[in-house]
């Protein structure tokens, strides 16, 4: 079992480069604040360290902070083999929400990313197959943005009743 | 949709549909099958033909207290289970303290519940392999649950009955003789459901070595509950991320172990649902001998949940698996953000890796030994 501290100091240990930020809020545990990019190699870092084994991606979701203009990701990882759990988030600016792919990692992220990108709208780049998955294909705009409209007609039919 | 075919090179495939109706996909969903022959070359789901956009109502509503029937809809066969994962992860981010018979009552019901999506889920599954029978037996067991839930709740399917901090109201009186009832009569069943179903030789020749799921694979999906047992692994969140008073019980964790075939087949999965029910009912035995007879189980219920700024994931076990709810509070009265995780979501995504290369008949087997519930895949 690690903690939140002691996983923070082997990750600036690993990309000595690269800014890491705890966040805490009010109520919840501590998460760490991954910079965008290097999302798909700290993630390969946070699987495959020995005194980390996360081997288990329990939750991907994608939200939409309307206020600070920006799009997120939640990342919650477990390991089954050391009994710890860790909650990541990426965040990036809406006009050019991008994020890499972590489906070659946690097979699970393939599903979870496409329904982000169905819901609020992020790419994840290098995803196989990146689709609409509960959404018809045609439809217009991410539901779960603040921002969202929904079209009045769907193929020529209203969606208002 | 059907090509024409030849008997060399890529137009040896054909592509089929199977679903949106289709009595075995357990919902509407929808396989695109690349077949050759009556093997299984390629496998896609489409999903999202029972979308309700639970997430986008639960933003909308203007108290946490709200979205709890909401829940009930996305797994409607185990809606008290779907409420208890809501009610624990909103609990646990205001750190509500709950009185010791709603704890009992909840365990109570939610391994009854248990009890009776697993019923649901065998006799379904033998019915999609052709036995007929036990799935009437079975049904005839789930009525009794489904008839104490009436008593308690008023409602057969979806109850509502679970409140942030308490219950929506106190049990009927006869509350502990109707459960205890129900667990001497049950236990028998079980036994008799072995020489019907589980050890018949048909069955066991449609679902041994059909579907095998490694452990590691599991994991990489993130598998969780009997699909994640069934590969062999113990796990299970009861144990070991333990929510509500779990921790107070004794119960085994059953697993797979390749009785009559391949470990994490299709029958190890099924049979794991059957050990487990023997395992809620020894909870409920005990859930029955410490529940305290006097308490108001509304007491601890908040006039007004106004939730601070914050993250959280909260995990229970529900009758399919790992049930998250991912919750975001931004210090107002409606939640910022609630991303429920559906187990039936992650296991039906499993679905093309392991498929690949079995016979189209066994693809009924597959999917009905995963036992996914389309409400809670779509939301």
């Amino acid at each position: 079992m690690k903690s939140v501290e002691e996983i923070l100091e082997y990750l600036s240990e690993k990309f000595p480069e690269t800014e890491f930020e705890a966040l805490q809020g009010d109520v919840g545990p501590a998460r760490i604040k991954v910079p965008a990019p290097v999302i798909k190699d700290v993630a390969k870092f946070l699987r495959d360290d020995d005194r980390l084994l996360f081997n288990t991606l329990m939750c991907l979701s994608g939200l939409h902070y309307p206020k600070e203009e920006e799009m997120g990701v939640a990342y919650h990882i477990h390991s089954t083999k050391l009994g710890h759990s860790l909650a990541l988030n990426v965040r990036v600016p809406e006009e050019k929400a991008e994020v890499p792919t972590v489906e070659s990692i946690w097979k699970t992220a393939d599903w979870h990313e496409r329904e982000a990108y169905d819901m609020v709208g992020i790419t994840f780049t290098g995803h196989p197959d990146l689709r609409r998955i509960l959404c018809p294909y045609d439809w217009e705009g991410h539901p779960l943005r603040k921002d969202y409209e929904q079209q009045e007609f769907y193929r020529g039919v209203t969606t208002n009743e | 949709m059907i090509e024409l075919i030849s008997d060399t090179g890529e137009r040896r495939e054909m592509t089929i549909n199977m679903g949106p109706q289709h009595p075995s996909t357990h919902g509407v969903l929808r396989l695109e099958l690349v077949l050759d022959g009556e093997i299984i070359k390629k496998v896609k789901p489409h999903i999202g033909y029972l979308h309700r956009c639970f997430e986008k109502y639960a933003e909308e509503m203007d108290d946490y207290a709200k979205v709890i029937p909401y829940t009930d809809r996305m797994d409607y066969v185990s809606a008290m289970n779907q409420e208890h994962g809501y009610v624990v992860a909103v609990e646990r981010m205001l750190e509500l303290e709950v009185p010791e018979r709603v704890e009992h009552i909840r365990v109570i019901v939610a391994e009854m519940q248990r009890i009776a999506s697993h019923l649901l889920g065998i006799g379904a599954f033998g019915l999609d392999l052709g036995a007929f029978t036990p799935f009437l037996y079975l049904f005839t067991e789930r009525e009794k649950i489904l008839d104490i839930f009436e008593k308690v709740s008023g409602a057969r399917l979806l109850y509502n009955y679970m409140a942030v901090g308490g219950l929506m109201r106190d049990v009927h009186p006869e509350f502990k003789e109707d459960v205890a009832d129900f667990v001497k009569t049950f236990r028998p069943k079980i036994k008799e459901l072995d020489n019907l179903l589980s050890y018949n030789k048909i069955f066991i020749n449609r679902t041994a070595n059909i579907g095998v799921l490694p452990v590691e694979v599991a994991l990489n999906y993130a598998a969780s509950g009997p699909v994640l047992r069934g590969s062999g692994l113990k796990w299970d969140l009861r144990k070991d991320d333990p929510y509500s008073i779990y921790d107070r019980f004794e119960f085994d964790i059953p697993v797979g172990s390749g009785e009559v075939g391949t470990l994490g087949d299709c029958w190890d999965r099924y049979i794991v649902r059957v050990r487990e029910m023997e395992q809620s009912l020894r909870i409920i035995e005990q859930a029955l001998e410490s529940m305290p007879d006097e308490g108001d189980v509304m007491e601890a219920i908040p006039k007004r949940i106004r939730m601070k700024e914050g993250e959280i994931y909260v995990r229970t076990e529900s009758p399919r698996g790992e049930l998250g709810y991912f919750i975001a509070g931004d210090n107002s009265a409606s939640p910022f953000r609630v991303k429920a995780r559906a187990p039936s979501f992650v296991h039906l995504s499993m679905l093309p890796a392991i498929s690949r290369g079995s016979l189209i008949a066994d693809m009924v087997a597959i999917i009905g030994s995963i036992d996914i519930v389309l409400g809670e895949v779509d939301r």
